[in-house]
Parts: C-alpha cells; structure tokens; sequence
C-alpha cells in the first residue's frame, strides 16, 4: 500500500535538497520510561528525518552488547508494546516526524497481530521493521502488515545473494535497509570500502531509497556514507551517547552526526 | 545415516521456519542443497555411519533393565543406551555429521551453544578428529555447574565462550552463537546442537539423530518379536526424542512419550515445560511451543538439568503434540534427582540428569503398561558431568 506517505515524503523532500535522511535508532523507554518522548523530540530538533523506536525484547540476536543492554534496561523499566504505542501517540500529537518501530517478531505476535497494526497506526507509525521476519518467512504476516498502511521495512544484507535482492523488497515499501557489513548492531572503526559499489548494485533493481546501518559511530563515517547512501541509520552510537550525555550528550552527539553529513 | 528424502518444506505444520536475519538467509539456504545433497550421496553416508560405528561405538545395545523393572512394576523395561557412545551422550550423532558437512561446504571454523556440556564436548570431539577450529558458546551459570565438561572442551582444544547476558544459560548461549554466525557466517558452519534453531536445522538433526530409534526399533523387534508398547525420552530441545521416536511415527500402536523438566514445580513457575504450558511464539528462528509472558517477552526456565533449562522447544514436537501423535509430560527436579539414585543403585548405571527425567516418569507409570508389551526409554546420556553438581546440591540440602 502507498500509505507510507510520510517517509516517501521525505525522502523526496531531501532528496530535492540534495540532503542524505539522518535515522536515528532508540530503544524505547530507555534509559527510562520518562526518556522516550522528550528524546524523540530533541532528536527531531537536531536534524533527524525519521526515528526508529525499538520495541525491546528479551532475545535480541541480531543486536549487538550496546542494544542488547538498552533493551534488557527498558524491559525492567516495565516497558511494553502498549507502552511504546502510548509514547509514541504522544510525541506524533503535533509532530509529523515518521516514526518506523523496530523489533522482534514475537512481542508482536503476542500481542495479536491485527491489533498491533491497528493500534501502531492509530499511535501514529508510518513503518514497521522486523529483525527476524526476513522476506518470504511467514508470507501470512508479511501479507497482513505489506497490506496495512504501515510501511514494511526490508532489511538487505551483504550476505544477500544478488538475485535475491529485488524479491527481498517485493511487499516492501518506505525505504530499504542496507546493513553495511554482516555481523550484530554497534559501533565500528571500519565500514566496508565497497560499499559505493554494493550500492549501486542494489539501486540497479531496486527502487525505493537505501539507507545504510549497522556500525556508524562517526560525523566522518556518516558523512562518506550520506555520500553514496539516501538515508544513514545511527543506532548503538548514539545509545552510547545517552549513556554517557543523558538526553543532552545523546541530542549533541546525533547534531554533530548531522552536521558532518550536510557538510560531506 | 538415513538416505531418505529430505522434507520439501520447512514446517511441521505450522511449526519451524526461518525467522532469522537476512543475513543468515544465504547461508540457510547453501547449507539446506548441501545437505539435501550430502543425505542423497551414498559416499557421505557410508563414512556419517562407518565413523559413528568405528569412532562413536555404535550401535548402541538395548538393554533390558530387570531391577529398574521390578522396581517400576513392569517385567519388561529397556533402555536404549545412548550414554555409552563415545563422548557419554547421543550428541556425539549429530555432531560427526555436521562436522563432514562443514568440511564440505569448505567451512572450517565451527562455532555451538552447549548447556550441560555434552553438545560442546561432542562438537570439540568432532573438530578434534577433523583438525577444525571450534568455539563453544556456554551460559555462565552452565560453565559453573558443569565444570567438568568445560575442561574437557579444553582439552579437546576447543574455545569455551562464557555467556553472561540475559539468563546466563543454554537459551542466551544460543543468543550469542547466532551472533557470531550472523557475523561469520561466510566463513563459519552452526553445530545447533538439537531439533531447534531454523530451517534446515530442525530436520537435519533429527536425521543425524534417527539412527537412535532405527537401531532400536530393530533391537526391540529381535529381542522380544514384538514393538514396545510405549517409547520415553526427555525433552529439553528434543533431540534425543525426536532420534528415537522417528522410527516409531507410523506405528501408530506405540505410544511415544516426552518427559520435560517441571523444575521446582510447574505451579511455582520454575520450570522448562514449553510444551506443557508455554504457547507458540518465535525463538531463534523457529516458531514452536515457548515460555514467555503476556508481552511477548521469552521467561527464563529452570531445571536442574542444564541441557533441559530450555524455553524453547523442537518445532517438530509442537507438531507431534498438536496432532496428538506424541504426549508430553513432566517431572521435577527432586523426581528426577530420586531417578538419578535409584538407576545408578538397580542397575549400576549413573544417567544424566537429562536422562534421569525419563527415568524418574517411567518409575511412575510403567506398571500400566505391564500387560500391553516391552517399553523403552532413551538413555541419552550419563552421568558423570553431574555426579559432583549433585553431590553438591545434596551437601546443601540432604535428599534423604
């Protein structure tokens, strides 16, 4: 479905500024419950152009210490998928700013699926990403969420065989996620230098916008990757950031991540 | 091994699945044509079964427990002795195979989640005999109560990993290998060590693990002329189970039982019992019966077994138990420790305390079917890795 509206726009938008999306990712209800909306809002502030908010769950294997342990924080702050929602209703209250949420497939199926797409839309999502619902899984839910006005954002891996790309993103709407190297979330020293090259593969057969995740921790690491990608996804770095900073040391931190990409 | 055909799909019915990273889908697949090759190539299959017979020990007997019979009221009991193979478990199945697959797909670092050790031992076994790099990824609570099996690791050359997130056991150890798999997946074969984990994973295994109930299926039929009435196994992943019921699946005359870990009591809400009362959801990749709250969030479990401390359970026995083709039950710490006395006292035979489940179920209900045939129970493993864990657990609080 085409209801993705927000996030096509923009991309669009910056795209026409010859600007690079700035997604921040943060575990929801970390590091408290209190956090999650005035950090969405200082996040917005400072230059993001879509947020992922990560529902916590109890097994993350696709992340890595620095989320694990924001997540295993958030769970004991008593954090829910019906407290997120409630978070997430009160930040997109007067701001437009897209939201993806970002989990695991089993808090969702527990909580029943229609009622989660449903009640996620309602709150204000405009995207949703699974970490563990890789395209062709469970054609069921794929259908239900690609067929809800929820954008389904697919994840493409260097390990993704070439001709499995276009199918990856088939169903998929939004944008599509490019890990920029295998392995869990969290910082880097290095990115793959081929990653200009892998890009242009992918945008050869796909074409919805690519940002690139998975272990940008620098304003000059985002700013080489703002060059070759539409939209850069900071995720265990910043969390780094709130821990060190609070919401001010994390705001800070994805300002100077900004500010190196519109600089690159 | 067994050259029959691989499924063709990835589920037992709703059950199973590839719910992992998109990473690791390129991977799944190479490693789903390797093996539905490998198990089609006569070659591979002579040297999974010549290895298992020459290094392993097999066939394994089956052995007819008179006192453990007497004891329970039943004339005819038999355990399949798994704990005598090599390496003290059935694990040792498994991993020869996988290790040969590896080698095939050219991958020569191997990494495996272990609980109570004999899948990380068996894995280091298997990359010791074939100069492969292994690294075992093992729960911090697990490392301290199975000690010994740590050390064997070691000397089998291998790297233990402990795990200290989450839970420190079995079910965050298997967290941290995906993690590496996801991160050295092009290089790097998983040795899941049960029917867990995603497609192929599940069905592999168990193939690995059939020949348990083959051989048994054959010995029973040799020594007494007729099928056992019912078949027992303990269930943490189920592979052990799975092994030995596969064999028995279409003869619909042989009841084929599953005895999880009830812990401190399924009432107290310390225990492994996913079949009993968890309900489905997704854990490491596969969507099968699991422990877990009302959000959705996975419950830790407890056994005093490690290898049964699992929240998770093979999605093939979701299935069995969905269509009603296998029962499950369970029985608690004490009972089990009881059963880990009383087998080593009648028979002389120290089992696992894995094994000691199955034990401690068929001393309570053997008697019924005194009148209806033989009965067997899969003796997975034994017990030395948990002789000085119980004799610690008893210094602290007397049995008797």
């Amino acid at each position: 479905m085409d209801d993705d509206v927000l996030i096509s726009k923009s991309f669009k938008l910056l795209g026409a500024e010859g600007r690079t999306a700035l997604i921040p990712y943060v575990t929801a209800g970390y590091p408290n419950r209190d956090a999650t909306v005035p950090l969405l809002e200082r996040l917005k502030d400072v230059g993001a152009d879509i947020i992922e908010l990560g529902i916590p769950f109890s097994d993350p294997l696709a992340d890595g210490p620095t989320i694990q342990r924001s997540s295993f924080a958030a769970l004991e702050n008593g954090t829910t998928v019906a407290s997120v929602l409630a978070d997430l209703r009160t930040f997109r209250d007067g701001n437009d700013l897209p939201i993806v949420l970002f989990s695991y497939l089993n808090p969702i199926l527990a909580y029943g699926l229609e009622a989660f797409l449903s009640d996620a839309v309602t709150a204000g999502a405009d995207g949703i990403l699974l970490t563990d619902l890789p395209t062709g899984a469970d054609p069921e839910v794929e259908a239900r969420i690609s067929e809800s006005p929820l954008a389904l954002i697919r994840l493409i891996a260097p390990t993704t065989p070439f001709e499995r790309v276009p199918k990856v993103t088939r169903g998929g709407s939004g944008f599509v996620y490019y890990i920029s190297r295998t392995g869990v979330t969290g910082a880097r020293v290095k990115l793959r230098e081929s990653l200009a090259e892998e890009l242009g593969q992918i945008r050869s057969v796909v074409s919805l916008p690519v940002a690139v995740g998975f272990g940008i921790s620098t304003p000059e690491q985002a700013a080489s990757v703002a060059g070759v990608a539409d939209g850069v996804v900071i995720g265990s770095a910043l969390i780094e950031a709130l821990d060190k900073g609070g919401i001010d040391g994390g705001a800070d931190f994805l300002h100077s991540i900004r500010i190196g990409m519109d600089r690159g | 091994m067994s050259t029959k055909t691989p499924t063709p799909v990835n589920r037992f019915g709703p059950f199973g699945g590839r719910y992992v990273p998109e990473t690791l889908i390129g991977a799944l697949d190479e490693l789903s044509s390797a093996y539905d090759e490998a198990a089609s190539d006569q070659s591979f299959c002579s040297e999974v079964d010549s290895l298992l017979k020459d290094f392993g020990g097999r066939p394994t007997p089956l052995y007819h427990a008179e006192r453990l019979g007497e004891a329970a009221g039943h004339p005819s009991v038999y355990l399949k002795r798994e704990d005598l193979n090599h390496t003290g478990a059935h694990k040792i199945n498994n991993t020869i195979g996988q290790a040969l697959l590896a080698i095939r797909m050219g991958k020569r670092r191997i990494i495996a989640e272990t609980g109570a050790g004999q899948h990380g031992v068996a894995t280091a076994t298997a990359c010791a005999l074939f100069d492969l790099e292994c690294i075992v990824y093992m729960g911090e609570e697990d490392v301290e109560r199975q000690a010994l099996n740590v050390y064997r690791m070691k000397l089998l050359g291998a790297e233990v990993r402990a795990v200290g997130s989450g839970t420190r056991t079995l079910k965050d150890a298997t967290n941290e290998a995906i993690r590496d798999w996801v991160t050295s997946v092009e290089t790097t074969h998983y040795i899941i060590g049960s029917v867990v984990g995603p497609d192929p994973f599940p069905r592999m295994v168990r193939d690995f693990q059939a020949v348990i109930g083959r051989e048994t299926r054959k010995q029973i039929l040799e020594i007494t002329g007729r099928l056992p009435s019912a078949v027992f196994a303990c269930v943490g992943g189920g592979s052990n189970a799975i092994g030995i019921f596969d064999s028995f699946l279409s003869d619909k005359e042989v009841r084929l039982i599953g005895v999880e870990a009830a812990g401190t009591g399924i009432e107290t809400g310390q225990h492994a019992a996913s079949l009993a009362v968890g309900k489905p959801g997704v854990l490491h990749g596969s969507f099968s019966y699991l422990l877990q709250d009302e959000d959705g969030q996975v419950s830790p479990a407890h056994s005093v077994s490690a290898g049964l401390d699992y929240p998770g359970v093979g999605p093939e026995h979701s299935y069995l138990k969905d269509i009603g083709r296998a029962e499950y039950t369970a029985v608690t710490d004490q009972d089990a420790l009881d059963a880990f006395h009383r087998l080593a006292e009648l028979e002389g035979i120290i089992p696992a305390l894995e094994s000691a489940h199955a034990i401690a179920y068929v001393l309570k209900v053997a008697a019924k079917y005194r009148n209806n045939g033989p009965v067997v129970v899969c003796l997975s493993g034994r017990g030395d890795k948990d002789v000085s864990y119980v004799a610690q657990i008893e210094g602290n609080e007397p049995l008797v």
